[in-house]
């Protein structure tokens, strides 16, 4: 007990010595930016003195021990595993495009808070003070073990389970590694590849050397960081429009003002002509698809003969470079006009939308418009709950505290440390909207803030903001900003007023929370893979020695696979990140749960319903996922196919509970380990 | 959103249908406070119950919490707290503190669970 209690001791010093250096880090950079050190320099230096930290707290806890490596040593202290937990949570997404998401949606984007704070309730209550007493290494351990079948050990369990395992972990740990890319390229001008390989490199050397242990303490520390990074440009923006230098509290009073703005220019005569003319470009585009396939010929004989005219008559070079982006870019056949033409269309039209206001739940033409909407917001948070219950990275760390109890109050300082940020993110979307909607908003082209220009040429490729003036009167409207929602929390500070180094900082943490996932995540598929299928089915006589070094060569594997896979730039990924989600709940939660709470569960019942519910799951998506080939006419009850797993948890559940009652119960030594794992711990 | 409480649920009913002439007699008897004498034999069992029981109530209020939240939200926008629509601050704030609430409030209740099955075991 005293020994424990010294090691949080220490834990407490060196982190309080920690935030005391990066202050003074933070303090330095601001004197040299004020010397006139260059911004590209201050994005360098914050990328790899943060860079470097991560990898020796790496090379100072590493270790080859198998407890340490799988499971931090089992003593990570409450406190210090809820921090570690949030930092493994909180993505790249979460960070960076969380806050632009409730910006751009308003209420409805208030699911993904919801849900992703909801999921922790079912964490704490159902799933990890059980995994933390049963004591062993991984997830598809648990279910392997829980779901032996009468005599046999579980082996259809355990492959079904590290399956769900990487295809979840994966899709995810490739999202985050192309944010790291993303990141390093905009703020320090390296090529998206190199930015990626760099970040790799420190989640390498941190998770290759010490597994569990050096991952967790860096977390910690990459925890703070975020926590510096998201609060002090969201503090001091609140500061700037309200004078409550507490974003949270804030807020409540902008709101109504925000509202009366949207009212006001909703009704602005520049706004309505605006629309009016992203209204005509639609109906142009209407026009030609109701040509189709004339107007695509007559299309493309404009296109080449414009491009003549202007090389024939000595235009400038600007000029013919653009009429020769229009013929290349013009849709090879009448098919790829349909397609291309359609969208841009409905890109045109949505443009031409009036403001939906920002607090109004469920905004729709009618009733049962806004009934799908609210039935949608419905599905989604029921997803995350059940997704962010059985994502197998975050209930691994249930077992990295020294005891049951410990884990139950680790699960609740999870939650407050990711409370700390999400209660931030829809307050910082309101002071972000206010000051565009009534600063930006309103002002001449020629004199627009700093930010705007710098932004939007930031990513040729997708521009994170773009401004037109469309109507030509020289006063910026509404409706002429496109408006990347990524934009929102990276260009805060700038928004807010503050010096370029707190710029570099948000970059920090951004980076911070694709790294701590990403490292997480990475373990957690090669645990899976060196402890369930190395260790477990292919040489179970392995030495500890050797279990610990394929485990390190499979991470290393899988890393640079993941890279690989990132560096391909794959914009289909992306979009079925958050599937994964609904991928996690459908395969693992129901399997998890009833493994706990029911006793009749067997093992035919768990392989049953894990491929029921994973089957319904991607049968959905493919069905009605436009990227994946489905369409959204195929819907049932018109839920989106990210909301897969509302269709997908009641197949798994009722084919393991249908399945179960038809096969024989399981045997004495299942009804053991229950029994055991619902038992109180021995004081 | 109603499938989600099914998990524990097929582990709920069976004690109660196991005891309902012991409730009977001890609604008679007990007052209702006393967490009635329904209970299973070992301290082991009569733990697990009494967690059951706590894990139910505060699904159930966790439920209420997101459920109620999302679903008549059209209809709470037109109150307001402190300048919110209430349905906003329910959804961006009031429903992950109670969720804090909820967890915190079940590890400080299972701690004493774990103690009242030590006492009661020796």
């Amino acid at each position: 007990m005293k020994a424990e209690r010294t090691f949080f001791q220490r834990l407490r010093r060196y982190y309080a010595l920690f935030t005391a250096g990066f202050a003074a880090f933070l303090v330095a950079l601001a004197v040299l930016e004020q010397e006139g050190m260059s911004r590209a320099w201050i994005g360098y230096l914050f990328m790899f003195a943060t860079i470097i930290l991560y990898a020796s707290i790496g090379v100072l806890s590493r270790t080859s021990n198998v407890l340490e490596y799988y499971v931090a040593g089992r003593r990570v202290p409450a406190v210090f595993n809820g921090m570690a937990t949030a930092a493994d949570w909180i993505s790249a997404a979460s960070f960076i495009s969380l806050a632009g998401g409730l910006y751009l949606h308003g209420f409805d984007g208030l699911a993904y808070i919801m849900g992703w704070t909801g999921g922790y309730v079912l964490v704490a209550l159902l799933i990890a003070p059980y995994l933390r007493k049963f004591s062993q290494y991984t997830i598809p351990d648990f279910l392997a073990e829980r779901y032996a079948g009468n005599g046999g050990r579980g082996r259809a369990v355990r492959i079904l389970a590290v399956a769900a395992t990487i295809i979840v972990s994966f899709t995810y740990v490739v999202a985050q590694i192309y944010a790291v890319g993303l990141i390093a390229s905009r703020f320090t001008g390296v090529d998206f590849s190199v930015g990626i390989f760099l970040g790799l490199a420190s989640i390498l050397v941190c998770s290759f050397l010490g597994g569990m242990r050096a991952i967790t303490w860096t977390q910690v520390a990459q925890y703070i960081i975020i926590l510096v990074a998201f609060l002090i440009p969201a503090m001091w923006l609140s500061a700037k429009h309200s004078g409550n230098p507490i974003p949270q509290v804030a807020y409540g009073k902008l709101l109504p003002r925000l509202g009366a703005r949207e009212a006001q220019l909703n009704r602005d005569p520049g706004e309505l002509e605006v629309r009016a003319v992203f209204r005509q470009r639609a109906d142009e585009y209407q026009a030609r698809l109701d040509a189709l396939p004339a107007s695509w010929d007559s299309g493309r004989i404009a296109a080449q003969r414009k491009l003549d005219i202007v090389k024939q008559h000595g235009a400038s070079l600007v000029d013919i470079r653009s009429a020769e982006r229009a013929v290349l870019a013009y849709p090879k056949n009448p098919d790829d006009a349909a397609r291309l033409w359609a969208d841009a269309r409905a890109q045109n039209l949505a443009r031409a939308e009036p403001i939906t206001p920002h607090a109004t739940p469920f905004p729709g033409a009618d009733r049962a418009q806004s009934d799908a909407k609210r039935n949608n917001f419905l599905a989604l948070v029921f997803c995350l709950m059940l997704g962010t219950a059985a994502l197998p990275h975050i209930l691994m760390r249930a077992y990295t505290t020294p005891s049951v109890h410990e884990t139950r109050v680790s699960v609740f300082w999870t939650l407050f440390f990711i409370l700390l940020i999400y209660l931030t993110i829809p307050a910082l979307a309101v002071l972000v909207k206010y000051d565009i909607y009534s600063v930006l908003v309103g002002s001449r082209y020629d004199q627009l803030p700093s930010w705007v220009s710098y932004w939007a040429n930031v990513d040729k490729v997708n521009p994170l903001i773009s401004i037109v003036d469309v109507n030509h009167d020289g006063i910026v409207q509404l409706a002429e900003i496109a408006i990347d929602g990524d934009v929102l929390v990276l260009a805060t500070p700038e928004i807010a007023g503050l010096p370029y180094v707190i710029s570099g900082l948000v970059a920090a943490g951004g980076l911070a929370a694709a790294l701590s996932t990403a490292d997480g995540l990475l373990l957690a598929i090669s645990n899976a893979l060196s402890h369930d299928v190395y260790y477990k089915l292919v040489d179970p006589t392995a030495s500890t020695q050797k279990r610990v070094t394929i485990s390190k060569l499979l991470l290393l594997a899988v890393a640079f696979i993941a890279a690989y896979a990132a560096s391909q730039k794959p914009a289909d990924i992306l979009s079925v990140v958050a599937a994964a989600f609904s991928l996690a709940a459908s395969t693992l939660f129901p399997a998890l749960v009833l493994g706990v709470f029911w006793k009749r569960a067997n093992y035919q019942g768990a392989v049953a319903g894990m491929l029921a519910g994973f089957g319904v799951c991607v049968y959905y998506m493919l069905h009605t996922n436009p990227v994946l080939g489905g369409s959204a006419a195929g819907q049932w009850l018109h839920i989106e196919a990210i909301s897969a797993g509302i269709f997908g948890v009641p197949a798994g559940l009722l084919t393991l509970a249908g399945v179960s009652l038809l096969t024989p119960a399981p045997d004495r030594r299942t009804r053991a380990l229950i029994a055991y794992v619902r038992a109180p711990e021995q004081q | 959103m109603n499938d989600d409480d099914g998990a524990p649920a097929p582990a709920s009913p069976a004690p109660e249908s196991q005891t309902p002439p012991a409730t009977k007699a001890a609604t008679a008897t007990a007052s209702p406070i006393t967490p009635a004498p329904t209970l299973a034999a070992t301290p082991h069992a009569r733990h697990w119950q009494r967690t059951r029981r706590m894990t139910a109530m505060l699904l159930t209020l966790w439920l209420v919490t997101g459920f109620c939240t999302a679903y008549f939200a059209r209809e709470l926008a037109t109150l307001s707290v402190f300048g919110w629509p209430l349905s906003f601050y329910l959804a961006a704030q009031g429903s992950s503190l109670v969720y804090l609430a909820i967890i915190g409030c079940y590890a400080w209740r299972m701690r004493r669970l774990d103690r009242d099955f030590d006492e009661e075991r020796q």
